[in-house]
């Protein structure tokens, strides 16, 4: 039983921090342009010469 | 941090304009537009989106909106200025709803893990620290998520009106309460699983719903085109001010350089030009207008600058009769909204009763109370017509989202159930049977050097020919030669100097054919012939229709020469010159013999037509009156997406019924069941969810529906 004291929480905690998590992604626009996310892989940068 | 104040300074002065450049396809565009306009000065940043074919430029105030969308063009890309997104806000309703969403399924979800706990036989001090536990993730959670719900049956209930949104918000508030009750009294029920499982599924039916119409929403503005918002005045004094549309007035003189587009009617009073007044008559051909000719709101002005003497501002112009035409038509579509707004009004008092209902005939049977109120908010949940709200649009979303893929647009649900029953099919010629863009078909007999000097003059022009003539060419990837001295002579075409030679691309000296263009250098001149080209597929597609049992004919206002044309090309009957009354007309008499027409078209002259058609659908390509009055809107050069779109409908009709049938089913079952009292909150709330589930898995078989 003494577990639950210590499980609980922990599962609440890990639900709560993928809420919030969730949140951030909408609220810094991460769902705005899914089809160009996955677009934009493809291009080719110029790396700089280091 | 000495480098951040001027690029927080520089950053507070900059502007961000949005752009609509429909032709962003991959991964190479997006680079090629971001890249490009990063070496432009004054422009800090441009970010494309390509989910929405949109482009975000944040921007020095010196640049305006029009100087970006030529930087664009000069990209390789057409573009339209987007107004200031009108859309946003609606936007924001849905995302409200999907972290309510969020929200409530992460409340569901552990309280149902602690739920199970209870329901395996949890006693004692284990099973009020869960309930307690559920309490305090359940009041913050419900508190959160219901407020859509809660604020909707505020907003009916100080009306004194009642809607769906009451009997959900009183059966949540009703279970929350009690289960309270039950966790302070240590008794062995509560039901906040059942409360937030409830908000759960109807929220997530909500953001379907919402997701759809903003889906269709942003689809529809992304092609919407700019028109004219105002006029450079001439003062008496000859001086030039700005003036918007709205404040426009009779007997005032409006500069209109080339290339813009009127703001409202009048005479021309100085200058000449040719105007494209293809949203008007849907004829591709530029008109010459001169001195004492009337120039009408909304055509645009292609070669040279003219000063036109206001006679109709706003309300009076042309543009917005037909607007009004198009407003009167569309009135009587409202009845399918009101009809299942009476429904509601009525179906909600009805669950109200019942539950009150439950609640007195128990009391009175001895239940006591406790008893009797749970019986009560069975009734209430169990009532809830989640299944019956989600049967329609589950099916529609899914439904839209497969033909969107497919490139059609429905813009709201009731298209749907309109497209399933047409039985008519009256189609426009010009934009809609034809691309209504002319593309040569003879650039072969150009060498490489003319094609670069041609490329080179019809690039500085704005005539359609030009634009056709461009686009055949960048095809070829041809480059531009290089060209000095590049001038616009009205009504005759575009001169220029190469190498100390004069070169010119124009009217061509002998040729009845207004769709042709003839090159000179030097002397020398090749003619360049131009076919508005009939779409891909359109016999197929009319065919298809056929099989579908939609006999078609064409109605255009083009001269009947190029109209028999095309009509004896698809073997179809067709009415040539038909005015936007005469549409209308077609489609009354059409109506009241009995037939459910669907109007395919796009100009603005198809705009009354369109809407007053059963249902309409117009090409990408038509102008924004005509994707404003259309139901859906197909982006495809192909016409096939109108016989898909048909077929998914009555498809989708289908899916419809059978989720009506088994939502009723489902009530009919469950409401006796509830009223005996043989139903706990929970499984009321269970047996909800489960019939929202199959609805909404009947419907996912929509899916594949328009492969």
């Amino acid at each position: 039983m003494s577990g639950l004291a210590i499980l609980i929480p922990v599962a609440l905690l890990m639900g709560l921090s993928g809420l919030v998590f969730f949140f951030w992604a909408i609220r810094n626009d991460q769902f705005d342009d899914l089809d160009g996310a996955a677009q934009r892989v493809l291009i080719d940068e110029e790396d700089e010469p280091s | 941090m000495n480098a951040i104040a001027p690029i927080s300074a520089g950053q507070s002065r900059s502007i961000i304009s949005r752009f609509a450049v429909p032709a962003i396809r991959c991964a190479g565009c997006i680079s090629k537009i971001e890249n490009g306009l990063s070496d432009v000065p004054g422009i800090m940043s441009s970010r494309v989106n390509f989910s929405t074919k949109q482009v975000a430029i944040t921007h020095l105030p010196e640049l305006d909106d029009d100087q970006l969308r030529r930087k664009i063009e000069t990209l390789g890309f057409e573009a339209q200025i987007l107004a200031d997104n009108p859309l946003s806000e609606e936007k924001g309703s849905t995302d409200k709803l999907i972290r309510a969403l969020a929200v409530a399924g992460f409340g569901m979800m552990n309280i149902m893990l602690l739920s199970v706990s209870v329901w395996s036989g949890a006693t004692g001090v284990t099973r009020d620290l869960f309930h307690w536990l559920s309490a305090l993730i359940a009041v913050p959670v419900i508190a959160y998520s219901g407020r859509p719900f809660f604020a909707s049956a505020a907003m009916a209930l100080r009306y004194g009106r009642t809607n769906m949104d009451v009997p959900i918000s009183i059966g949540i508030l009703l279970a929350t309460g009690l289960s309270l009750y039950e966790t302070a009294t240590g008794g062995a029920h509560a039901y906040f699983d059942g409360a937030v499982m409830l908000l759960f599924f109807l929220l997530a039916g909500r953001v379907l719903d919402g997701m759809m119409r903003d889906r269709a929403r942003e689809g529809i503005g992304a092609l919407l085109k700019q028109t004219a918002p105002g006029a450079m005045v001439l003062d008496e004094d000859d001086k030039t001010r700005w003036v918007a549309a709205k404040d426009l007035l009779p007997e005032m003189r409006m500069m209109v350089a080339a290339g813009e587009s009127l703001a409202a009617d009048g005479v021309i009073i100085s200058g000449s030009s040719s105007f494209d007044c293809s949203l008007m008559t849907g004829e591709s051909e530029p008109q010459p207008r001169g001195k004492g000719d009337m120039a009408l709101a909304g055509t645009l002005n292609l070669s040279s600058p003219v000063i036109v003497q206001v006679t109709a501002t706003g309300e009076d112009t042309s543009v917005s009769d037909i607007a009004r035409l198009m407003d009167e038509a569309g009135q009587h579509r409202s009845f399918y909204v009101r009809v299942a707004d009476r429904a509601a009004r009525f179906y909600a008092p009805a669950v109200h009763s019942l539950a009150l209902l439950a609640f007195a005939y128990w009391m009175f049977a001895g239940a006591g109370w406790h008893q009797s109120l749970l019986i009560a908010v069975a009734v209430l949940i169990i009532t809830c017509p989640c299944a019956l709200g989600l049967a329609v649009p589950a099916a529609q979303v899914v439904a839209s989202g497969a033909l969107l893929r497919k490139g059609v647009m429905v813009k709201d649900g009731s298209a749907l159930e309109r497209l399933a029953d047409v039985d008519y099919a009256l189609l426009d010629k010009t934009g809609t049977l034809t691309l209504g863009r002319p593309t040569p078909v003879n650039l072969e007999d150009l060498s490489l050097s003319q094609k670069q000097i041609t490329l080179a003059l019809a690039q500085a022009s704005r005539h359609p020919i030009s634009k056709g003539i461009r686009s055949g060419l960048l095809a070829l990837d041809i480059e531009p030669a290089v060209l000095d001295d590049i001038q616009e002579l009205p009504g005759e075409g575009m001169t220029a100097n190469c190498d100390g030679v004069k070169v010119m691309l124009g009217k061509p000296e002998k040729s009845e054919d207004h769709l042709s263009s003839q090159l000179t250098v030097d002397g020398e001149s090749v003619v360049l012939q131009l076919q508005d080209e009939i779409r891909p597929d359109a016999s197929e597609a009319i065919a298809k229709l056929q099989t579908l049992g939609l006999p078609a004919s064409i109605i255009s206002g083009d001269n009947i020469r190029s109209v028999s044309l095309v009509s004896r090309t698809l073997d179809i009957p067709a009415q040539a010159g038909a005015s936007p009354q005469d549409k209308v007309e077609a489609i009354t008499r059409l109506t009241t013999s009995g037939h459910k027409v669907l109007m395919v078209g796009d100009g603005l002259n198809d705009g009354p037509a369109l809407a007053a058609a059963h249902v309409s659908i117009a090409p990408g390509s038509a102008s924004d009156v005509g994707q404003q009055a259309a139901d859906a809107v197909f982006t495809s050069e192909s016409l096939m997406p109108v016989a898909l779109s048909i077929k998914v409908a009555r498809r989708t009709m289908q899916i419809v019924h059978q989720n009506f049938a088994l939502a009723i089913g489902y009530n009919i079952i469950a409401v006796p069941l509830a009223l005996t009292g043989m139903v706990t909150p929970l499984i009321a709330a269970i047996a909800m969810s489960l019939s929202s589930l199959i609805v909404v898995g009947n419907a996912l078989r929509l899916n594949g529906a328009a492969n």
